[in-house]
C-alpha cells in the first residue's frame, strides 16, 4: 500500500478499499523499519496520526464530503510550526519547544483532512545542501545510504523516496526543495514567492524563503501545492490572487507549441556528465512531444551566488537574532547571577552549529555601515538585474530549464568541511530564489556514471505554477513510458518494503 | 564654577533638537491584533507575533498608518508616496525579535513645521520650528529590575519582563536643528511640546499622557559661542515627563554645558537621563561610539504607498489648528488674556465651545465650567471631564437662568443635583421643586411682611437712603426661599417705599 502514489492512495481511501488508519499504520510501520538507517524523521508523533485518521474515516463512514487527500499521511519538515508538537528548525537551540500554534500551511493541512506523520529533519535553520548540518545528525539518502539527500530539506525529500511518507512539505530559500528532490528522485516545487505563507514557518532569509511540497508524481505534488498556496492576511508578503489550477496543468500534461528556453549560463562545466546527458535526453523527449526548444541569456546569472551569500546571510543574522534564552528554547549560563547579556551569548555559543554561526556574522558584517553599499547594497542590485534576465527570457519562452543540481549526490562528509564547494551545489536553482519565481525538480533518470538520479528543473514567471505542472506533467508521462514506470520503482528497498 | 542662566545666555547660543515620541490609540498594536489597553496584567496582551515566537510574521495596523499621516498632514509635512519600513538590529530583553521595526531612510512623512508662540517680557513672540521627519516604529516591553537600590539594572538581582507594551504604535517625530531661540530656548521647547500635545489631542491619535508615557520627548541639546555657526557636542535628555520637566532639563543642559566649556572641558556626546526631584540630569550610556544599527529594509513588510486621493481626504478633514482655534475663540468670545490663560490651563476650551455650540452665550457658559463645576471638581479631586455633566447640562442651565425660570443661585442647585447625578437639569428643577417666585402678590406679601419687621430700614429708605435696601431685599429673598428674581423683588420694593 505505501508504494502507490498520493491519488492512488486517495481513490483507495474513497472507494473504501482502505481506511486512513490502516494506510497511517502501514507507513508508521515503515517508519519504525527503515528510519533507522534513513533518519529522515526528527519526530515521530504517531499517537496524533492515527487520532487523525480515525476522525477522518468517521467522517467519510458517516458521508461527510472530503477533501481529495484527507487521510493521505504526509511528513512535514521540522521548520513549520505545528501546534503542540516539538519544532526545532534543526536546531538545538530549539530543543524541546513546542509551538503555542500552528503555521498557516499546518492549519490548511489539518483543514484538509491531511495526516501529519511527524516533523522531518533539515540542515539546522535550513541552511545547507545536505542536511549535515542538523543538530541531530544526518539524514542518509535512501538510493545510497553513504550519501546525503541534499538539503536543507533532506529529511522530507528522503521520506518520500523511502516510501515512509508518500508526500511531504519543505521549504525553499536557495533550492531547498529542489536539489534534495533531485538527489532523491522524486518531484519537488518551489512556489511562487507569496505563493504559500510564510506564517509560522522559522525564517532563515525572509525575502527568499517559501515553502512548497514533495510527491513522488508531478500529480501528488500539485494536490499538494493546491492545498497549501493560497492568500494569507497573517502574511504581509502573501499575494492575494487565485491559486494557478495546477491539478489540472498537471493533469493535461501537455507542451505541445510551448516554448522551452533553456538557460546558457546553467549547464557545461562544472556539470557532470551523466548529469548533462540526462539533461540533453529530456530536451529530445520534450522536442519530440512538439514542444519548441530555443537557448536563452541570463548573464547575471554568474553573479547569482555570490548576491545570494549576501542577502540571505544578511536576514538570518536579523531573523536569528531572536533566539536569545528569553522567552524559549535553550538557556545556558544562566547561574550565579549571570547578567541577560552573558545568558544571550552562552545559550547562543551553544545552541547554533558553525555554518549557522558562519552566516550569521557574515550577515552581520554584510550590514555594517561602511559594508553595507558594498555588500547588502550590491547584492540587491543583482538581484534587479537577474529578475530582469528571467523577464527577458520569458518574452522569449513559456518556460526555462536547466539540470536542478550540478551533480548527483554526494558523499557524507564529502563536502561539509568545504563550505564553497557545499554552496555551488545550489548554483542552478538559486537564481529562482532571487526572483521570486517557481521551479520544479522531477527526477530525469540515473546518471550513467554512478547510478544516481539525475533532476530536471522547469522555471516559470512568478504566479504562473501551472506551467511547471503542463511542462512537468508531460515529460514525467513521456519518461515513465519511457523506463515502463515511476524512476523511484528503482530505489533499493532498505529493509523489504510490503 | 556654578554659573547663572544669564551668564550663560550671554555667551553661549543654545540649538536644540526635539524627538518626541507618541503611543497612539489604536485598540490593536503596529504589527498584531493585540489590545493596547494600558494597565493590564503584566504579559496578558501578547501573541506568537509581539513575543516573536519563531515563525510569526508581522503585518501593519492600517489605523496607525492613517493616524500616521493626519500627525504629518497637520505638521504641514510632505507624505512620501512610497515608504518602507526597516529593522533596526540591537539585543536587549525587553525587545522581543531584538531589531525594531522602524523606519531609517524612507520615513512616511517629512519636511514640516509647527509654529509656537510664547510670552516674553517684549510682548508674544513666534518661533518656527522645522519638522525633519515623522516615522512609524513600534515600542519594547517594559523591564523590571528586582533587588537593587536604584530600581536600575545595576545592582539588581533579577529582572522581569513586561511585553504588553512590545509592538504598542509609536510615532516620532523628529525636529530639524532649532537655532535661534536664545534665552527663550527653553519656554520654546516648552511651547512646542504643548502645541504638539494639543495638535495631537485635536487629532484624536493618542492620549498624549506624559506621566503615562504615551508623549515622550528627548531633548537634545548643544551650546556655541555666540556668533559662531560651528555645531556644539550635543547631549541627548531622556525621561523628560511632564512639560514643566522639558524646560527644566534644557535649561539645566544649558548650565552644565557652559560649565564644561568655561572649565576647557568637552561635553561628553552621551545619553543623559533627567532627574525629577533634582532637575539634574545624569549620564546614561555613552555615545562616543555611535552605535551600528545595521539597519536594512524590513522583508517581511511590503512598502507603505498611500493613495494620493486618500491623503487629499484626510487633509480635508483635519482639525482646526489649535493655535489658530484658540485665536478664534478668543475673537469671537471677547475673552481677556488672563481669561483665555485660564481656561486653556484647565483644559476646558472644548468642553465651553460645545456649550457654546449648544447655544450659551459665552461668558456664562465659561463662568460656569471654570468656576462652579471646576469648584466641585477642586473638591471631589477629579477631572471637570468625569464629572457626570455635559456641556448640554449647562447650556440648558444656562437657557434656564436666561428665561428667568432660575436666578443663579438657584442654577448653582441645579448644577450640584446634575452632578449629583439627579437627572438632567429639568429633572433636578421638578424633582428639588426648585422655581423663581414670579407671583408678585406671593413676593409683595413678603416685601410687606419684611418692611414691617424692619421698619426703621424701611423708613431709611423711604427717606431716599436706597443702599439701605439691600438688606431688605437679602431678607425677602430669605422669605422666600431664594426662589423669588432678585431684580423683580428690588423693583417692587422700592416701588412700595414710595421710589
Amino acid at each position: 500500500m505505501i508504494k502507490k502514489t498520493a491519488a492512488q492512495m486517495s481513490a483507495s481511501l474513497t472507494s473504501g478499499e482502505t481506511t486512513s488508519v490502516a494506510l497511517t499504520q502501514s507507513h508508521l510501520d515503515r517508519i519504525s523499519e527503515v528510519d533507522s538507517k534513513v533518519k529522515a524523521f526528527l519526530h515521530v508523533d504517531g499517537e496524533n496520526a492515527l487520532a487523525q485518521a480515525a476522525k477522518v474515516d468517521a467522517e467519510r463512514a458517516a458521508g461527510k464530503k472530503l477533501h481529495p487527500l484527507a487521510g493521505v499521511p504526509l511528513a512535514l519538515k521540522d521548520v513549520l510550526a505545528q501546534e503542540g508538537v516539538p519544532t526545532t528548525a534543526g536546531s538545538k537551540i530549539l530543543q524541546g519547544w513546542k509551538p503555542p500554534y500552528d503555521s498557516t500551511v499546518v492549519s490548511k493541512l489539518k483543514q484538509a483532512g491531511i495526516v501529519i506523520l511527524g516533523k522531518t529533519n533539515m540542515d539546522e535553520f535550513a541552511m545547507g545542501s545536505s542536511t549535515e548540518n542538523s543538530g541531530y545528525g544526518p539524514t542518509f539518502n535512501p538510493w545510497d545510504l553513504t550519501r546525503t539527500p541534499g538539503g536543507s530539506s533532506g529529511g522530507s525529500a528522503a521520506a518520500v523516496s523511502a516510501f515512509e511518507a508518500p508526500i511531504a512539505v519543505g521549504s525553499d530559500t536557495g533550492g531547498s526543495i529542489r536539489q534534495p528532490a533531485a538527489l532523491t528522485g522524486i518531484v519537488g516545487v518551489r512556489p511562487t514567492y507569496g505563493a504559500v505563507s510564510r506564517y509560522g514557518l522559522i525564517a532563515y532569509s525572509s525575502s527568499l524563503d517559501q515553502a512548497g511540497p514533495f510527491g513522488r508524481t508531478v500529480l501528488d505534488t500539485a494536490m499538494l501545492h493546491e492545498v497549501m498556496a493560497g492568500h494569507d492576511p497573517k502574511d504581509a508578503t502573501s499575494i492575494n490572487a487565485a491559486v494557478p489550477n495546477v491539478i489540472a496543468a498537471a493533469r493535461s500534461a501537455d507542451v505541445k507549441g510551448k516554448k522551452i528556453g533553456v538557460i546558457k549560463q546553467l549547464q557545461g562545466s562544472g556539470y557532470q556528465a551523466g548529469v548533462l546527458a540526462r539533461f540533453n535526453e529530456s530536451l529530445d523527449l520534450l522536442a519530440s512531444l512538439g514542444a519548441e526548444i530555443v537557448e536563452v541569456d541570463c548573464p547575471s546569472f554568474e553573479f547569482a551566488l555570490a548576491a545570494y551569500y549576501l542577502i540571505a546571510p544578511s536576514e538570518c543574522s536579523s531573523n536569528l537574532a531572536r533566539f536569545d534564552a528569553m522567552r524559549y528554547g535553550l538557556r545556558t549560563g544562566d547561574d550565579n547571577g549571570a547578567s541577560a547579556e552573558t545568558v544571550m551569548n552562552a545559550t547562543r555559543e551553544a545552541g547554533f552549529g558553525r555554518e549557522v554561526k558562519r552566516r550569521i556574522i557574515l550577515g552581520t558584517y554584510a550590514l555594517s555601515s561602511g559594508y553595507y553599499d558594498a555588500y547588502y547594497g550590491s547584492a540587491q542590485k543583482i538581484r534587479t538585474l537577474i529578475i530582469e534576465d528571467y523577464k527577458k527570457a520569458f518574452t522569449q519562452a513559456d518556460v526555462l530549464v536547466s539540470p536542478t543540481s550540478p551533480i548527483t549526490a554526494f558523499k557524507i562528509g564529502e563536502k561539509s568541511e568545504d563550505p564553497i564547494a557545499m554552496y555551488l551545489a545550489d548554483v542552478a536553482t538559486i537564481p529562482v530564489n532571487l526572483a521570486g519565481i517557481c521551479g520544479m525538480s522531477l527526477p530525469a533518470g540515473l546518471a550513467d556514471e554512478d547510478g544516481l538520479p539525475v533532476g530536471f528543473q522547469i522555471m516559470a514567471p512568478a504566479m504562473q505554477d501551472q506551467r511547471l505542472y503542463e511542462v512537468g506533467g508531460a515529460l514525467e508521462a513521456a519518461l515513465v513510458s519511457k523506463w515502463g514506470g515511476h524512476l523511484i520503482d528503482q530505489v533499493p528497498a532498505l529493509g523489504g518494503a510490503k | 564654577m556654578a554659573l547663572t542662566y544669564d551668564e550663560v545666555i550671554s555667551k553661549y547660543e543654545p540649538v536644540l533638537g526635539l524627538e518626541v515620541h507618541v503611543e497612539l490609540n489604536t485598540e490593536s498594536k503596529m504589527f498584531c491584533s493585540c489590545s493596547t489597553t494600558f494597565g493590564a496584567e503584566p504579559n496578558t496582551q501578547t501573541c506568537p507575533v509581539c513575543l516573536a515566537l519563531p515563525g510569526a510574521l508581522p503585518v501593519v495596523n492600517a489605523t496607525a498608518i492613517e493616524s500616521t499621516i493626519k500627525i504629518g498632514l497637520a505638521l504641514n509635512c510632505q507624505i512620501a508616496p512610497y515608504s518602507r519600513f526597516a529593522r533596526k538590529n540591537y539585543f536587549y530583553p525587553d525587545m522581543p525579535k531584538n531589531f525594531q521595526i522602524s523606519q531609517y531612510d524612507e520615513p512616511i512623512c517629512f519636511d514640516g513645521y509647527v509654529d509656537v508662540e510664547i510670552e516674553t517680557e517684549e510682548g508674544s513672540k513666534q518661533f518656527r520650528i522645522e519638522i525633519e521627519r515623522v516615522h512609524m516604529e513600534e515600542d519594547t516591553g517594559k523591564s523590571l529590575h528586582v533587588g537593587g537600590a536604584t530600581g536600575r539594572i545595576h545592582g539588581a538581582e533579577y529582572s522581569l519582563l513586561d511585553y504588553n507594551r512590545a509592538g504598542i504604535p509609536l510615532v516620532e517625530i523628529v525636529t530639524k536643528i532649532v537655532p535661534g531661540t536664545g534665552k527663550y530656548a527653553p519656554e520654546v521647547a516648552k511651547a512646542y511640546v504643548a502645541e504638539l500635545r494639543d495638535i495631537l489631542r485635536g487629532l484624536k491619535v493618542s492620549d498624549v499622557k506624559m506621566e503615562q508615557g504615551s508623549l515622550r520627548c528627548d531633548a537634545n541639546v548643544s551650546l556655541r559661542l555666540i556668533g559662531s555657526d560651528v555645531l556644539g557636542t550635543r547631549s541627548e535628555t531622556k525621561n523628560v515627563n511632564s512639560l514643566r520637566s522639558v524646560e527644566r532639563a534644557i535649561r539645566g543642559e544649558m548650565i552644565r554645558h557652559a560649565e564644561l566649556l568655561n572649565e576647557g572641558k568637552k561635553v561628553k556626546q552621551e545619553t543623559r537621563h533627567f532627574q525629577e526631584d533634582t532637575g539634574l540630569t545624569r549620564s546614561g550610556r555613552s555615545k562616543e561610539q555611535a552605535e551600528d544599527y545595521r539597519y536594512f529594509p524590513e522583508p517581511d513588510l511590503v512598502p507603505v504607498a498611500p493613495d494620493a486621493t486618500w491623503i487629499e481626504t484626510l487633509r480635508a478633514g483635519l482639525p482646526e489648528r489649535p493655535s489658530l482655534r484658540r485665536k478664534r475663540l478668543k475673537e469671537e468670545w471677547a475673552v481677556p488674556d488672563k481669561e483665555m490663560a485660564a481656561m486653556i490651563n484647565a483644559d476646558v476650551l472644548d468642553i465651553v465651545e460645545a456649550t457654546v455650540l449648544l447655544g450659551a452665550e459665552p461668558t456664562k457658559a465659561r463662568t460656569w465650567w471654570l468656576g462652579e463645576i471646576s469648584r466641585i471638581a477642586n473638591e471631589k479631586e477629579t477631572a471637570i471631564s468625569d464629572l457626570s455633566i455635559t456641556p448640554s447640562d449647562v447650556a440648558e442651565i444656562v437657557a434656564l437662568v436666561a428665561a428667568g425660570e432660575l436666578t443663579d443661585k438657584l442654577a448653582r442647585q441645579v448644577v450640584e443635583g446634575v452632578i449629583a447625578g439627579e437627572g438632567k437639569p429639568s429633572e433636578v428643577v421638578a424633582k428639588r421643586g426648585i422655581k423663581v417666585v414670579n407671583d408678585d402678590g406671593a413676593l409683595m406679601a413678603a416685601i410687606e411682611k419684611v418692611c414691617a419687621e424692619q421698619s426703621e430700614t424701611a423708613d431709611k429708605v423711604r427717606n431716599g437712603h436706597i443702599p439701605a435696601a439691600g438688606a431688605l431685599i437679602g431678607a425677602v429673598m430669605k422669605e422666600t426661599k431664594g426662589q423669588a428674581d432678585a431684580a423683580r423683588v428690588r423693583e417692587l420694593l422700592l416701588g412700595h417705599l414710595g421710589h
